[in-house]
């Protein structure tokens, strides 16, 4: 199936009890599949007049302490920012797709990965984090989706699975896995205040001091999720000459170049990244503490690449190679990238010697 | 025996509202309390409160309420109606919030039919903000941001929503009500009754403008302010029954 197939299949599995979109490609095929399968299973389908729209009929079936999903490409998911940040700032479960194309603007309907930073690094008004995800696999858009609802429930927090164009188009065998994930109870959602206080959900705190101790909340919240949610994925990412850091498709492409590179004597690693927020720091250190060098991929002008280097903090050199507006790194590129890093960290090792 | 003629309902808290002298908000929210009281449906209602004066509105009803972000309270409504269709859901919203920056929202959740009950108090300002023009503001109005008054030719004329609701062949229920005097009242207490009735029997979308005071913003003393919404603004909002049981009623 498609990864936008699969996506919409994991949802359904996970117990989505509702999903609100508005069409944009390339990620067109969840909401045709939300289309024919929810109201056949009595569940709630609705094609959005807006992006905006959707996010805060999301918002809606949240507060009413039900599963609920809405996905867009790029330009939309910028106009779903308002929502993210009150879904934030009120504590509410929610599931959002980004199925990445190029920008900025209206850009183009190709794989991208130039939505990094709004993904991780707020996006919305205010000091909040979602939960970000990121398959490089169709298993792993049904999967992680699954697993988003989860996460979302448990935290009582947007969830972002952070895909691109290519992820969704492409079609790849799947395991559709038995998703036994069932939200928790939710004593704070709306439900009619019967035989109990009324319920309010809000993100207004107006008294004195009552905004600040809600954000240091948020952010022990936060430092929970950044403790126990990062999630990677490693190979061969010890004592390598060098170490590509890639995630989503420029991952899929990685794994492949980095075994090709054995052919002209190279030892490349890989390492990575499945949580993009909480970014995995700590592992990313640890594995380039033993490479020469470490060479990020990306389909961006450097995003990720400024976590990376966060996380290396100067323990090996950095390098990127990144390609923008829907370009796709070719392996042909990455291997001539690797034969180049090649001869310098084989120069730099005789020059030690 | 002494005989209580008048009490608060059940579902207003105690609590002092912060609205200013003369505005308009505290009665409309006495109003609903009123009818969700008499329909017995306290403890299955959900209200929806917009950014804006009535933004702590959840402060004073007794049952559950949610904020919603500038504009989106239908949205919000109808993702929270379409998985709950047993409880009485219904959105509170101002005049810049529900013809401005939530006009596509109001009018796709109309369009829909959506079975909830949309309270809209017009009162032809931004009151939170300072007073600013509305997209109800009456042409030649003096607000902070048309300081010479409202410019018909640059800034448009006022927006007539249930009118502009009338022309969708989906709402059950749109009225408008004026809250000019003790009449005014009691037709927005059965207008709210109709509408809130409809939600409960399942009968689709329900409307009910109120036109309301706001002596601050509209600059006028509170007696003055009533002069003004059974006036000038009942002439430029006629104020009657445009659907009813889901048939257009002519004026």
């Amino acid at each position: 199936m498609t990864g936008n197939d699969a996506i919409a299949e994991a949802a359904i599995r996970a117990g989505c009890d509702a999903y609100y979109g508005y069409p944009i490609t390339p990620q067109n095929e969840i909401a045709n599949y939300m289309a024919r399968h929810m109201p056949a299973r009595g569940r709630v389908f609705i094609q959005a007049e807006s992006e905006l729209a959707a996010i805060n009929m999301v918002f809606g079936t949240a507060v009413a302490g039900r599963r609920a999903m809405t996905s867009s490409s790029s330009p939309g998911v910028s106009l779903k920012q308002e929502g993210i940040s009150y879904l934030a700032g009120a504590e509410l479960p929610a599931v959002i797709v980004n199925v990445q194309r190029g920008g900025p603007g209206l850009g183009n309907i190709a794989p991208s990965q130039s939505d990094y930073f709004q993904a991780v690094k707020g996006g919305g008004h205010g000091d909040y984090h979602q939960i970000v995800l990121a398959p490089h696999s169709v298993q792993e858009m049904y999967d992680l989706t699954a697993l988003a609802f989860d996460l979302a429930d448990r935290y009582r927090n947007p969830v972002m699975v952070l895909s691109d164009g290519r992820l969704g188009q492409m079609m790849e065998p799947v395991t559709l896995h038995e998703v036994r994930s069932r939200p928790p109870p939710k004593p704070w959602a709306l439900t009619g205040a019967r035989g109990r206080k009324p319920n309010l959900i809000r993100s207004l705190l107006l008294g004195e001091g009552e905004l600040e101790r809600h954000n240091l909340r948020l952010q022990r919240k936060y430092a929970r999720i950044s403790r126990s949610e990062q999630r990677w994925e490693e190979r061969n990412a010890r004592n390598c000459d060098v170490l590509i850091v890639a995630y989503g498709t420029c991952a899929r492409i990685a794994k492949g170049c980095a075994a090709a590179a054995a052919d002209f004597g190279l030892k490349a690693g890989l390492f990575r990244p499945i949580s993009l927020w909480p970014f995995p720091y700590r592992p990313m250190r640890r594995a380039a503490s033993s490479a020469k060098c470490v060479l990020v991929v990306e389909m961006s002008a450097g995003q990720m690449l400024e976590d990376v280097r966060l996380a290396v903090a100067g323990m090996a050199p950095v390098f990127f190679l990144g390609r923008m507006g829907g370009g796709v790194p070719e392996e042909g590129e990455v291997l001539r990238r690797l034969r180049a890093l090649a001869k310098t960290t084989r120069r730099r090792s005789h020059g030690a010697e | 025996m002494k005989t209580v003629l008048y009490k608060r309902p059940k579902s207003l808290t105690s609590v002092p509202t912060h609205y200013c002298p003369g505005c308009g908000h505290g009665i409309v929210h006495r109003l609903i309390a009123e009818v969700v009281d008499e329909l017995g449906i306290r403890e299955r209602t959900i209200g929806i409160a917009p950014v804006g004066c009535a933004v702590l509105a959840y402060f004073y009803f007794n049952f559950d309420v949610t904020e919603a972000a500038h504009g989106r309270c239908a949205a919000v409504a109808t993702g929270i109606k379409r998985v709950l269709p047993d409880r009485i859901v219904f959105s509170y919203q101002g005049d810049g919030d529900l013809a401005a920056i939530g006009l596509a929202e109001t009018i796709h959740a109309a369009n829909r039919g959506e079975n909830i009950t949309v309270v809209f108090v017009n009162n032809t300002v931004y009151g939170m903000t300072g007073g600013q023009m509305a997209p109800t503001t009456l042409v030649g109005q003096k607000t902070s941001t048309s300081p010479d008054g409202r410019d018909a030719p640059t800034m448009g004329p006022p927006l007539r929503m249930c009118e502009l609701l009338n022309t969708l062949p989906s709402p059950y229920h749109i009225e408008r009500v004026a809250l000019d005097g003790p009449a005014g009242v009691r037709k927005a207490r059965n207008a709210l009754m109709k509408a809130f009735r409809a939600q409960l029997e399942n009968k689709g979308y329900s409307f009910v403008e109120i036109l309301a005071s706001c002596p601050t913003h509209q600059r006028l003393s509170p007696a003055q302010a009533l002069k003004f919404v059974g006036g000038e603004m009942a002439a430029q909002f006629p104020v009657r029954v445009f659907r009813e049981e889901g048939k257009a009623v002519n004026a």
